[in-house]
């Protein structure tokens, strides 16, 4: 017990370091996601921007799952209807494509709102089965002919890619890229603060004892709904951008397994953490393209047994082990003029 | 009349195929209180066993045996190596897990098998039984096989010790234990039985709509919404939902929506049932205690 006391008091200035290094650490993140698109191919860049996309997607799932403890296993479903709102406007109505984002978050927001009304009398199991179906069923409504004037049917919509503001003297990949990255800013930084601030806590009261938290004076119906249409409008809105920067929606992109992507990335990132969603995201974009060089089956298997493991071993995800060990990595960074001096110090005479 | 006649009989036959895979989730819910979401992936996984037996030359009834056999103790080894880490995980864990055995099972059989289609022989003859009958000697087969499942699986949940057991363990694993249930054991004798019968049910269905890694993923959901509509307790609710689901899907396939939305039907009677009747027709109402 004695000598364990050093280590803590280390481990507690580290603490304290924390907060400015978490300042830092976003600064230069930011920093080198700003300069990023002026050193790599535009391929990357495309998949920087999927990146981003898809980390708001995992994000509105997480704000779902992993705080509020309702579990949607077809979220896929809400990346679709986004996609489509978004690609409908700008195809068959002729909207410009960054205000097509808004009325795709609006309409994501409003489905939301009605599958999380009967999504209250579903818990667990029950809830997960019917996103489940959700999931399974919408490409096939995409796909039908009544809707075929819009939706375009199997071919689905083909778009233009969009050209970068004259006065802006960027490549029309990096255009996109910086507008996912503003977007992808504001959307976090909001979910920070709702995140800690009332609703956010009200939020993690339901998932840990929902009887509790209504004992408490929480309107565990009204926050649960809220829950639903904010997760569903950010799926929507990575959707809506996901269809601009891809240019391209049909039903067969919005098949059962994004949902499970996405349900994958929160396992994987971190459930419950906002950080996590970049790692997941990362995950379900670089994966894939280095599983398929081994078998086409392989991203799928590995889906799956990360899946199995992480839930058995990390619980916390990527976001977890980094949050415990970079402190320490960091500290020990820091130490490191201090020990090179006292080492010179010693070699010189 | 005519028509609507054949719609009926084929929705039956439809129907039988749900209701078998139905009764293995009923099972798995009967002996966990889970639902088991890779029941239709275990069950395509034990059809390529069928199928890998009966090419390697094996006569047809020895390969179905064998396949259950191999099922059973396959359901109970992945209850007890990859589920026993969760048993005391919330229940989004255990969800979730499921989820990742589906992607193993399907990516498996993907990887083992190609996804090319494969034609699976039925145990029953191709003629029809007269010339004017609505269904074939496969379709019968399938509605007799699964109605003797059926019965099967009623007299040992609720005659059999074991079966009690079984119950006993899901209802109320710590106060089972105490009276001396092996309530561990209990659980993964739910999953074998479930996989084994699962595998009846992928064996039945493959010669209707031919072998491949995807071929549940739409069954799948007419099942859960069957033993649903039935009530997931009861393992007769799910022979009657899935005959329910089986003709509901026919009519409404043939006549209101057409054939490419039939998924869309199965949600609206899964949200339905959960909205209206959360037990099901037959289950029983569950009581949760604050």
């Amino acid at each position: 017990m004695f000598a364990l006391t050093p280590a803590r008091k280390s481990i507690d200035q580290t603490r304290s370091l924390s907060l400015r290094w978490h300042v830092g650490a976003l600064v230069c993140i930011i920093c080198i996601a700003l300069l990023l698109p002026m050193f790599v191919t535009n391929y990357r860049i495309f998949q920087a921007t999927m990146l981003l996309v898809y980390a708001i997607a995992v994000f509105g799932l997480n704000i779902l799952t992993g705080y509020n403890g309702q579990i949607s296993i077809g979220h896929g479903a809400f990346y679709a209807i986004g996609a489509y709102t978004a690609a409908i406007l700008i195809d068959y109505y002729g909207w410009p494509y960054w205000l097509s984002i808004a009325p795709a978050a609006f309409i994501c927001f409003c489905v939301g709102i009605l599958i999380g009304i009967p999504a209250l009398r579903l818990e667990g199991h029950y809830l997960a089965l019917a996103t489940f179906a959700f999931a399974m069923a919408l490409p096939q409504v995409l796909r039908y002919k009544a809707f075929e004037h819009w939706t375009g049917g199997v071919q689905g919509i083909s778009l233009l890619k969009p050209e970068a503001p004259a006065a802006l003297p960027v490549s029309p990949d990096a255009w996109l890229y910086y507008l996912t990255l503003a977007i992808t800013l504001l959307l976090f930084w909001l979910g920070r603060n709702l995140l800690h601030g009332r609703l956010g806590y009200a939020m993690t009261a339901i998932r840990d004892n929902s009887i509790a938290a209504a004992a408490m004076g929480i309107n565990v119906s009204l926050c649960k709904t809220i829950a639903f249409a904010i997760s569903a409008t950010y799926t929507g809105i990575a959707g809506a951008l996901g269809a601009i920067v891809v240019q391209f929606v049909a039903p067969d992109s919005f098949n059962f397994f994004i949902s499970i992507s996405f349900i994958v990335a929160v396992v994987v990132g971190g459930i419950g953490t906002i950080s996590g969603a970049f790692y997941g995201a990362a995950f379900i974009i670089f994966m894939p393209n280095w599983a398929d060089h081994i078998s086409k089956a392989a991203p799928w298997a590995v889906y799956g047994l990360c899946l199995i493991l992480f839930l058995a071993v990390m619980p916390g995800g990527i976001a977890s082990i980094i949050s415990r060990y970079l402190p320490i990595v960091i500290h020990s960074i820091s130490r490191l003029p201090i020990a090179f001096r006292t080492l010179v110090a010693r070699i010189s005479p | 009349m005519e028509g609507l006649i054949q719609q009926v009989f084929a929705g039956l036959a439809n129907g039988a195929i749900y209701a078998a895979l139905g009764i293995a989730l009923v099972i798995i819910y009967q002996a966990t209180h889970h639902i088991n979401f890779a029941q239709g992936e275990m069950a395509m996984f034990s059809t390529y066993i069928a199928w890998s037996l009966i090419n390697a030359g094996i006569p047809y009834w020895w390969a179905f045996a064998a396949t259950i056999v191999l099922s059973f103790v396959g359901g109970v080894a992945i209850q007890r190596i990859v589920l026993r880490p969760f048993d005391h995980a919330p229940a989004l864990s255990v969800i979730l897990v499921s989820v990742g055995l589906l992607l193993v099972f399907n990516s498996l059989a993907g990887w083992l098998f190609t996804y090319t289609m494969k034609s699976f022989p039925s145990p029953f003859p191709a003629t029809a039984p007269s010339p004017t009958s609505y269904l074939s000697m496969h379709e019968i087969g399938i509605i007799a096989v699964t109605g003797a499942m059926l019965a099967m699986v009623y007299a040992f949940f609720r005659l059999t010790p074991l079966g009690l057991a079984m119950r006993a363990a899901a209802e109320n694993p710590v106060s089972s234990a105490l009276s001396g249930i092996n309530v561990g054991r209990m659980l993964a004798t739910g999953w074998g039985l479930a996989a084994a019968v699962g595998a009846v049910a992928g064996m039945l269905v493959a010669p209707i709509v031919f072998l491949d890694p995807n071929m549940m993923s739409g069954i799948i959901i007419y099942s859960l919404a069957a033993a649903l509509l039935g009530g997931i307790t009861n393992p007769w609710g799910a022979m009657v939902g899935g005959f329910i689901v089986g003709i509901v899907e026919n009519i409404a396939g043939a006549y209101l929506l057409g054939t490419e939305v039939k998924l869309a039907i199965a949600l609206a009677i899964i949200v339905g049932v959960l909205l209206v009747k959360p037990a099901g027709l037959f289950g029983q109402r569950s009581v949760k205690r604050v």
